[in-house]
């Protein structure tokens, strides 16, 4: 892990460092907050270096809520503690919910209008098509092994197709792809 | 009643929060599973609608979260549910990166994540499928679906562009009546 600690040679972020770093990745995050996370993590504070931020999402995609988000509580506290953590989740999420509470109010104000209903109707099926989308491509490019593709098409049958409860489903496949993995990994 | 509503907003979410591996596109199923099946706060189309709204904000994808516990019990829901949301993973978040740092792992981290992008991935998949139906558009909202997704796996257009396309195509299809 010693390439998380690259910024030992820079001067530790302070709290109101990280509050307007955040801060600045909720609010630019429009369409996914990703590329913006790493473009003000990295390039414009300085805070880690590309391996270091590599290493933080790689530990980020192994946990679950949204990568951004634990990226948020592991540099807060690598650099300032819990204090530090609670900042930048609060940071992150505080402008992005002031936009949500604008939009829902909005949607309040029109969706007895059948336009807004209309409209909203096709903005849902454009979404659903986003993430189809984006699942495909992540799925094309993952070099997924064999007992991998088996996997997610298991997750995606029981859940998407079968519409079984996720908890169930998540206490046999983590498990399965857990040993899956481990044996993977053994032989390379 | 209301005291009820937190209540269950915050068991929901809460556990929510720690399935939700590759983040809150992985949960959008077992979302509308509790919402619409299980507690009957909506139905499917007003739950793709939110699922629209949430999309359009900046900000990390759990906020699909957000707008439901808005949608049931104002800003406090909102609150409700978003805390209840991001409390348990953080706290995880919080114990892994501290323990990481310690005792080292990343042969651990590593066959983690082996083992759980797959299965993100199924879910994610799943997830758009669960969104489709529930909008509930038609042949019209199939077939922008399939072009947004298009799209989307094709070019890294920002997703706010062909969201928007797709909403004029079903407003004008609505328009002259064929939606």
């Amino acid at each position: 892990m010693s390439s998380l600690d690259t910024a030992s040679e820079a001067p530790r972020p302070s709290l109101p460092d990280l509050f307007t770093g955040f801060l600045k990745i909720g609010l630019m995050g429009f369409g996914g907050v990703g590329p913006v996370a790493r473009h003000i993590i990295v390039a414009e504070r300085n805070w880690l270096d590309d391996r270091g931020y590599a290493e933080l999402m790689g530990i980020c995609q192994a946990l679950p809520g949204a990568n951004t988000v634990n990226a948020a509580v592991m540099l807060g506290d690598r650099f300032r503690g819990g204090v530090g953590a609670l900042t930048c989740v609060f940071a992150l999420m505080a402008m992005p919910l002031l936009c949500l509470v604008g939009l829902a109010n909005a949607y309040d104000a029109v969706s007895s209008h059948p336009l807004a209903q209309v409209a909203l109707t096709g903005a849902a099926a454009s979404a659903a098509g986003l993430i189809l989308g984006t699942a495909v491509r992540l799925l094309t490019r993952a070099g997924l092994a064999r007992w991998a593709w088996v996997m997610a098409a298991a997750a995606f049958v029981a859940v998407g197709l079968l519409r079984l409860p996720m908890l169930p489903t998540l206490l046999v496949l983590v498990p399965l792809g857990l040993i899956a993995a481990t044996l993977g990994a053994r032989r390379v | 009643m209301e005291r009820g509503v937190f209540f269950q907003l915050i068991v929901t979410f809460g556990t929510i929060s720690l399935m939700a591996i590759g983040g809150a596109n992985a949960v959008v199923p077992e979302i509308h599973r509790q919402v619409v099946d299980i507690l009957g706060w909506m139905d499917a189309p007003t739950f793709a609608r939110l699922f629209a709204i949430a999309q359009t904000a900046p900000g990390p994808n759990i906020m699909l979260g957000s707008i439901i516990g808005w949608h049931v019990a104002g800003t406090a829901g909102l609150l409700v549910a978003t805390t209840a949301l991001l409390l348990p993973s953080c706290l995880l978040a919080l114990a892994s990166s501290r323990g990481l740092q310690r005792f080292g792992g990343s042969r651990v981290v590593r066959i983690v994540t082996l083992a759980l992008v797959p299965i993100a991935l199924g879910l994610m998949l799943a997830s758009g499928v669960v969104a489709m139906l529930a909008a509930d558009a038609g042949l019209v909202g199939y077939a922008i679906t399939v072009a947004t997704a298009l799209v989307t796996y094709r070019s890294k257009v920002n997703p706010l562009v062909p969201m928007a396309a797709g909403t004029l195509v079903y407003v004008l299809a609505w328009s002259v009546g064929i939606a």
